[in-house]
């Protein structure tokens, strides 16, 4: 089943002309995920081409929605209007609206959130990778990739991915990859202080998805967001679970590229979470080389199959 | 972004939040003018660094305290003339300390007593935090530790703004009198205001005090700004003091590359901030120690890495590089070509170890196993982080 997103959701990209969202969309295309919908207002009514594919644009997610039936959205916006874009996307109805986009103040993040309560559209990111259910064909194409990691790494299985980070998703897909083990879903939720999903969220989700049988879990610095996610595994989640936290060696109170990643004390240091990851159950890897190795280890413990 | 305690100062006055008066100087020249405007009598002289612990801190001359209160503005004169130009070393400044080069004079307040009062973001509930306490003038950390029924919070709800009652909670916690009350309630609004209007990453004042004819004022300010809305703030903006940051940094910023100086001796080059702050975390776990965070971003074009290079070989300390990237998208290989010629270009001298994966990466492992430069490949994290330590410690 997967999470979040099937090789049959169909997807709108909203930022479709610009340099970076038209890029994305053509690997997205390539992928063979369903970009039904381009959005950019004033530019209606014109089409986004690549490979044979005519992708309509419209002015609004409303429009797009409406005309073609996409249920989630790719944000690809500059940081100042992204906010925006992403409550059109609440007030169109989306299921789903995943915020590639890096850099949006602090304070209309805080709006967006507040705005979103009570509303049916779950939010990824900002500042994300994106999400990736990998598909069947080669190189996991005829999957559904939504943002900007490259498809290729993937491999259609068994364990759920969720991360802060971009690369460091990536490294634990390929080394997930390279010793045969795919994945349901890879859900990057991103590396700012206020986002949509949070680890938690995205950790009950690969519970309740039967297809998912482990899950690796990458943290880092800052917030207690990872904390809290361990905790509730610890109480609820019968799966094995990989963690990883970056940032051991990061002095406090700087920001370590994302806006999020800084120590504001001694409970989000990278040793504390590493502390309550171990203290609930949650397989640690000693370095980021490890993290498909540790699930490994805990997954065998448990005597789960993870290929 | 970071500013001086003499601007948050000004920023406070400007919305209404009281502050002892006080005036800023540059020069020796200045002080008398700066002094002028101050009424005579006990006057406070105040380093101006972007690091705390000042008042407890000690310059490398030998002299004592970079807050110092002085009974006459003749005293303060002295003073400040000690401490410009000097260099003051605090807990959070480092051992290099850092070098005034302002000096801020205010009035002496009388303090009643001393409280703590910030504005800042809580990430767990996504809203603004207004946290109070009647323990002010210490590290709240401590307070927060050994007394945390003496800490109080509100938490603003971004779509009504700060409700008077919330206002009030906070006073009855710290138990002002009336008149106080009064004072407080204003100040604390105008406090709001200012970190919801100027977008501020956090608004910390500690002390805030009362005196002895019940005012409320802000002894000290410290304030920092949410770097991603600097762009529809261009006075805010202007206030930036380059003295304060690392000429790496500020270079690094300029190549959109984000760097971090650390004391250590392994240099690093890595794209994606997770993989970057991994990549000194697994330089650490084999025994080594991380000389920076660099994150090139998702691209890592070849001027980058020329420039990252630069900035890198900036350091004296450096005696090895490791260039870790996961080109997902990129062509591996256009980025092998890239580092082969930012080596040549900058005629590396320093151990190189280059971990490289992802799109196209056995033609990016050849290019830099046929470019003839004397660098070492490894194949993962780990591999690579154990030939860079092992090359360097030799």
């Amino acid at each position: 089943m997967a999470i979040l997103v099937t090789p049959q959701t169909k997807i709108l990209v909203q930022g479709i002309t610009g340099d970076f969202g038209g890029r994305h969309a053509k690997l997205s295309l390539d992928y063979g995920t369903l970009v039904v919908a381009g959005v950019t207002p004033g530019k209606g009514g014109q089409f986004f081409e690549h490979a044979g594919h005519k992708v309509p644009i419209f002015n609004s997610v409303a429009d797009a929605a409406r005309e073609t039936g996409a249920t989630v959205s790719a944000i690809f916006v500059p940081p100042p209007f992204a906010g925006d874009a992403i409550l059109e996307g609440v007030a169109a109805g989306l299921e789903l609206a995943v915020a590639i986009t890096e850099g949006i103040p602090v304070k209309d993040m805080i709006r967006v959130k507040r705005a979103m309560q009570g509303s049916k559209t779950r939010l990824v990111g900002p500042n994300c990778p994106g999400v990736v259910t990998p598909g069947t064909g080669e190189g996991s194409k005829g999957g559904c990739r939504i943002g900007i990691a490259p498809g290729y790494i993937h491999k259609k299985g068994r364990v759920g991915v969720v991360s802060r980070s971009g690369t460091l998703t990536y490294e634990a897909v390929y080394q997930l990859t390279v010793k045969g083990i795919g994945q349901s879903t890879c859900v990057g939720i991103g590396g700012d202080p206020v986002n949509g999903t949070s680890h938690l969220d995205v950790i009950k989700l690969f519970n309740d998805d039967p297809e998912t049988v482990g899950i690796i879990m990458i943290g880092e610095i800052g917030g207690s967001a990872e904390v809290e996610a361990a905790r509730w595994v610890k109480a609820h989640c019968k799966k094995p679970v990989a963690g990883f936290i970056a940032g051991s060696t990061a002095p406090a109170g700087r920001r370590m590229g994302h806006a999020g990643a800084v120590i504001g004390g001694a409970e989000d240091t990278a040793a504390a979470k590493i502390a309550v990851f171990k203290e609930c159950g949650i397989e640690v890897a000693a370095t980021p080389s490890d993290m498909a190795d540790a699930l490994i280890r805990v997954a065998q413990t448990m005597g789960v199959t993870l290929s | 972004m970071n500013i001086h305690e003499y601007q948050a100062k000004a920023l406070l006055e400007k919305y209404g939040v009281p502050v002892p008066r006080g005036a800023a100087a540059t020069t020796p020249e200045d002080f008398i003018t700066a002094l002028t405007r101050l009424p005579d009598g006990p006057t406070m002289v105040k380093s101006q660094i972007h690091a705390g612990g000042r008042g407890k801190g000690t310059f490398t001359d030998g002299f004592k305290g970079g807050v110092k209160f002085c009974k006459t503005k003749a005293d303060a004169k002295e003073i400040a003339g000690k401490m410009l130009g000097n260099t003051l070393v605090t807990a959070q400044t480092g051992p290099a300390g850092r070098k005034v080069q302002t000096i801020y004079f205010t009035v002496a307040s009388d303090i009643k007593k001393e409280y703590y009062l910030a504005i800042l973001l809580d990430r767990a509930t996504s809203r603004p935090v207004i946290v109070a306490s009647t323990e002010g003038g210490v590290e709240i950390e401590k307070v927060a530790h050994e007394t945390p029924e003496k800490i109080h919070k509100v938490h603003v709800d971004p779509a009504y703004g700060l409700a008077d009652f919330q206002v009030r909670e906070l006073i009855f916690k710290l138990g002002l009198n009336p008149v106080e009350a009064k004072n407080a309630a204003k100040l604390i609004r105008a406090l709001y205001t200012m970190y919801w209007e100027t977008d501020a990453a956090m608004i910390e004042i500690n002390p805030l005090i009362t005196t002895p004819t019940d005012e409320v004022l802000a002894l000290d300010a410290k304030v920092s700004f949410d770097d991603n809305a600097l762009y529809r703030h261009p006075l805010i903006t202007g206030l930036r003091d380059l003295n304060e940051e690392d000429p790496k940094e500020i270079e690094a910023s300029k190549h959109s590359l984000s760097y971090i100086a650390l004391d250590g001796n392994i240099a690093c080059l890595v794209n994606g901030a997770g993989l970057a702050m991994s990549t000194m975390d697994i330089i650490k776990h084999f025994g080594g120690t991380p000389a920076n965070f660099l994150d090139v971003g998702g691209g890592a074009s070849k001027d980058q890495v020329v420039a990252a290079f630069k900035i890198i070989l900036g350091d004296a300390n450096v005696k090895g590089i490791l260039v870790n990237i996961f080109g997902g998208i990129m062509d591996c290989n256009v980025i092998a070509t890239g580092i082969v010629e930012a080596v040549k270009e900058v005629g590396l001298k320093l151990p190189l170890v280059v971990r490289l994966e992802g799109n196209n990466v056995t033609a990016g492992k050849a290019t830099l196993a046929n470019s003839g430069l004397a660098l070492v490949s490894g194949d993962t994290m780990a591999d690579a982080a154990q030939k860079i330590v092992k090359l360097v410690a030799a």
